[in-house]
């Protein structure tokens, strides 16, 4: 049981970071505003996870101009996809063993 | 305990965070149902009013036969169509609001924008073959090319929605095919796909999804 929990990503412990992973990996790209909407946070909240998850590499931020106005997308790394991957393993391992 | 409680929470989540992004779910069953209901409406008029009025049927159109009473025949059933169009979009699009209103969902998101490229390229190219083969009187191609259009558009669409409207669209291009060839019957092979199959569809969905 331990070595299965200690296989668990401490970066995906968080909602949020879990929501936009599991966003980001079924899509391509996807902008600031409509992840606000599907996971349903505030802005500060999301920067800041987003900044997290930038800082180690697992998603990758796309500044654009649609128009005027400024666009930030984000899409996923293949080490994060990889990471992804393996946590949900790990999850999906845990609770089959109960 | 709690934390293995947590575990299957989170999976649950990123399954449903994963769908709800990358499928637009808020189509109703009920659009297709009473989608269906119109058609079958729309199709019975065609063939027991429209072309019953005049002394050719179908084939009279389709061997493009020229005169004054096949020329109104053709504007009613022009007219015809574009209404059973106009009602239906506008009862799908209402019953998919309504449902996007219950769930609390968006309906104007990346996955729907993507759906609605996806649905409306293989539409928008049946429309413009459709215009020509009016204009040029190929009547024998004019359903066909609905169905057929219309199955393709389903079908790429389905990627982006309920897995069922790939099935649905495979149906209609069969049902397009079929009407090629048994012209004379085109007529009802038109009521059944526009008709039945939504019907058929729109029930199962609603049962399946929302009863």
């Amino acid at each position: 049981m331990k070595s299965n929990i200690s296989r668990l990503n401490k970066l995906f412990e968080n909602r949020v970071r879990l929501g936009i992973m599991s966003v980001l990996s079924v899509n391509d790209s996807y902008d600031f505003n409509n992840l606000k909407d599907t996971l349903g946070v505030t802005d500060g909240n999301l920067a800041s996870h987003l900044k997290a998850l930038e800082e180690n590499n697992l998603i990758r931020v796309n500044k654009q101009f649609i128009g005027r106005k400024p666009n930030t997308s984000y899409s996923i790394t293949e080490n994060g996809a990889s990471l992804f991957h393996d946590h949900i393993k790990a999850l999906e391992d845990i609770i089959r063993r109960q | 305990m709690e934390n293995e409680q947590n575990y299957s929470e989170d999976i649950k989540t990123i399954k449903k965070i994963m769908e709800e992004s990358s499928r637009f779910l808020s189509l109703s069953g009920l659009s297709g149902l009473f989608a269906g209901l119109i058609a079958v409406l729309g199709g019975c008029i065609a063939q027991f009013v429209i072309l019953k009025s005049g002394s050719h049927g179908i084939s009279g159109l389709i061997s493009r036969i020229t005169g004054e009473q096949l020329a109104s025949q053709k504007l009613w059933l022009f007219a015809d169509a574009a209404t059973v169009l106009v009602l239906a979009l506008i009862v799908s699009l209402y019953f998919s609001l309504r449902k996007a209103k219950l769930r609390m969902q968006k309906v104007w998101t990346p996955v729907s924008k993507r759906m609605l490229l996806n649905l409306s390229i293989p539409l928008i190219s049946g429309a413009f073959f459709i215009l020509i083969f009016f204009l040029q009187n190929q009547w024998q191609f004019i359903i066909p090319s609905m169905l057929v259009f219309y199955g393709l558009a389903l079908i790429g669409a389905g990627k982006f929605t309920y897995s069922e409207v790939f099935y649905l669209g495979l149906a209609e291009l069969l049902t397009g095919f079929l009407s090629a060839v048994f012209q004379e019957y085109s007529l009802f092979f038109w009521i059944f796909g526009f008709g039945f199959l939504h019907l058929g569809y729109g029930l199962f969905m609603y049962r399946k999804y929302e009863g």
